[in-house]
């Protein structure tokens, strides 16, 4: 290691203090393709069988190498398995990030998941050969109705932004039914930005409602906006800085009374299940993420599952497909011809996906209620609550609160602790990852300056919470001190790779390997 | 040659009288951070004030600009695309986002002057 040098940098690349490169039992890890031994392979095919008259591809046999890499399974198997070492996850350590609810997912819903009856159906299979399926989404669909009130619930959409679509297109047909197609959607700041993407995608034109400065709706404002022209006003609640909007009631009355429908986003759902009934809000309709609220693995682009509960005024304009009980069994309703469907009233507005819903999240996801019950859903949402709460009382003094609380699920501060300290949110985040933690959620929400949202869920002892405290109070400190600049500019300073160049990721993108040197045409 | 501003921190320039030239503040590209994307509005669309022109996204966030006055697009900078980067480097120059061709005098009685806009933006 050359003189002066700081041994976290030495670490890095060409000033290694290894001979290989790697540190320790964490290996320097090239990509698969650059692994590549041709001719090598994890199987043995046998040769393709000669035929009289050459091959019988027509001219179609490829020339080239398809470019796979060739490797043996010994080789493969090291390869995924270090890459999986590599990997931060709930399974690995506390995962804090504000608004996408990391809890614990129980190995109970993994075991059931993998019952051959649920794990091994197809969604072409005859109805009479899954009936036990088709009573699982009947039975979960009655255990979301329940919580919260609610008189029907679609269940197909296959993720949050997936069931606010679903509520938005039955709000849509819902209004065209009765004759007032309305042209306006109203969306407060303090919704997730997923909202205003909605209604747009539906085909409405977006007004923004602003927060007060308790970080809520600013009820007065929404009222002077609602007219004829507003077709639906959509809310998150809790909203985005983990705060209950108080007057839910007052504004579901407010909107109904102008003609106009509510759509409240459940996503944080979570802080209220067992505690608040939905359809006591007035809410029309609400999406639940049952992968985050219900405990199933996700993350990464899915899978979710996002089924959304309709008020009377909504429910027959559901999507297909749905489930009914009749005589013969369990019926799938898949079509507007089937009896059961206009027969019954129902004119749904057409179809969210193929097939039936994301099922493997929904065995998921009865499982964890079943096993937890009313009364353990409730504590659930109560220690989520106590959880973020907890946080909040102790760093308040050291970080800087947004808005008064208590808070729900989350607690949210803003940057104005690392003030004239040249230390950034992000560079705060970073510092902690070497720690031990995986960052909050920073940046976002978007009304508060330089975000940092944590979200410490029901899973995390206080143990965890207090290793987690310590850490933020002496950083936090640390930065104030105004002596850590250079420290925190520089952090991650443990990790494989030190701090990577988000900037040039996203404005020169390398999106797939290319060969060295080019292949034979394949 | 005057420069007016947005609460948004959009800046606007009128040049001559009909043309316009629109962009956003060295404040604003201060808060985004570093620009990665820049979608421009198309020449001959016709822009309403206040109406959602163009949309700038950073490694932190994505944004929407608001025209801050009415007109026609006539020409966008067509260099942006490819180099984001120059809304940081040169927001209130070489950074411009779009011209609009203005139908009379545009109304900027709810725009600030420089002096009005320096002293919001220290008031933030």
């Amino acid at each position: 290691m050359p003189e002066g040098m700081n041994p976290m940098d030495a670490m890095q690349g060409a000033n290694s203090p290894t001979v290989t490169g790697n540190k320790g039992l964490q290996v320097e890890e090239p990509l698969i393709f650059e692994m590549d031994s041709p001719g090598k392979s994890a199987v043995d095919l046998p040769p393709a069988p000669e035929t009289a008259g050459g091959d019988r591809l027509g001219g179609l046999k490829r020339k080239g190498r398809v470019g796979l890499p060739g490797l043996s399974e010994p080789e493969v198997v090291r390869h995924y398995t270090r890459l999986s070492q590599k990997n931060y996850g709930i399974d690995t350590g506390f995962f804090p990030l504000g608004s996408c609810t990391m809890k614990h997912n129980p190995r109970l819903n993994e075991k059931l998941a993998r019952l051959s009856g649920f794990s091994d159906v197809h969604p072409f299979q005859p109805t009479k050969t899954v009936q036990g399926a088709l009573e699982l989404i009947d039975t979960l669909a009655d255990w979301l109705k329940r919580m919260t009130g609610m008189p029907a619930v679609a269940m197909s959409p296959a993720a949050g932004a997936h069931g606010e679509l679903a509520g938005m297109l039955a709000i849509r047909a819902a209004l065209e039914a009765r004759g007032d197609a309305r042209s306006i959607v109203l969306v407060p700041e303090s919704a997730h930005g997923t909202n205003p993407a909605t209604a747009a995608a539906v085909g409405y034109k977006v007004r923004s409602i602003p927060a007060n400065d308790a970080g809520r709706v600013d009820v007065d404002a929404l009222k002077d906006a609602l007219g004829p022209d507003v077709a639906a006003f959509m809310i998150t609640n809790p909203n985005t800085c983990g705060l209950f909007e108080r007057d839910m009631v007052e504004i579901s009355a407010a909107c109904h009374e102008a003609g106009a429908l509510v759509y409240m986003d459940g996503a944080n759902y979570n802080a209220i299940m067992g505690r608040v009934k939905i359809a006591d809000l007035g809410v029309d309709a609400m999406h639940i993420n049952l992968h985050k609220t219900f405990s199933t693995p996700h993350g990464g682009g899915g899978p979710g599952s996002g089924p959304t509960v309709l008020s009377d005024a909504l429910a027959p304009f559901a999507p297909l497909p749905f489930v009914v009980k009749q005589d013969s069994g369990w019926h799938l309703v898949e079509h507007e011809a089937d009896p059961a469907c206009k027969g019954a009233g129902k004119t749904p507005f057409g179809r969210m996906k193929g097939y039936h819903g994301q099922f493997g999240v929904f065995v998921r996801a009865l499982s964890y209620m079943m096993s937890m019950g009313g009364d353990g859903l409730r504590q659930a949402s109560d220690d989520a609550v106590l959880n973020a709460n907890y946080l909040m009382a102790k760093l308040s003094d050291v970080l800087t609160p947004s808005f008064e609380g208590p808070t729900m699920h989350e607690a949210l501060f803003d940057d104005r602790f690392l003030k004239d300290t040249g230390v950034s949110t992000l560079d705060f985040s970073k510092a902690l990852i070497d720690e031990g933690f995986h960052p909050m959620t920073m940046y976002f929400p978007l009304v508060v300056h330089g975000a940092l949202l944590m979200e410490p869920t029901e899973t995390e002892s206080r143990q965890t919470l207090d290793v987690f405290i310590t850490a933020v109070r002496a950083l936090a400190e640390k930065a104030r001190s105004g002596q850590a600049k250079e420290y925190f500019a520089a952090a991650p300073h443990l990790t494989p790779r030190r701090r990577l160049d988000e900037t040039r990721a996203a404005r020169k993108p390398v999106l797939r390997w290319t060969a060295p040197e080019a292949t034979a045409d394949a | 040659m005057t420069m007016w501003f947005t609460k948004d921190h959009e800046w606007v320039r009128v040049e001559d009288g009909n043309t316009a030239t629109v962009g956003i503040t060295h404040y604003a590209q201060e808060q985004l951070g570093d620009v990665v994307f820049v979608e421009l509005p198309e020449v001959g669309r016709s822009l309403a004030k206040g109406e959602e022109a163009a949309v700038v996204e950073s490694v932190k966030a994505a944004s929407e600009v608001y025209s801050p006055v009415a007109g026609e697009v006539v020409a966008f900078n067509k260099d942006l695309p490819d180099a984001p980067g120059t809304v940081n480097t040169s927001p209130e120059n070489e950074g411009w986002f779009y011209q609009l061709k203005l139908d009379g005098d545009p109304d900027t009685s709810d725009l600030m002057d420089q002096a009005a806009y320096d002293d919001y933006v220290a008031s933030l």
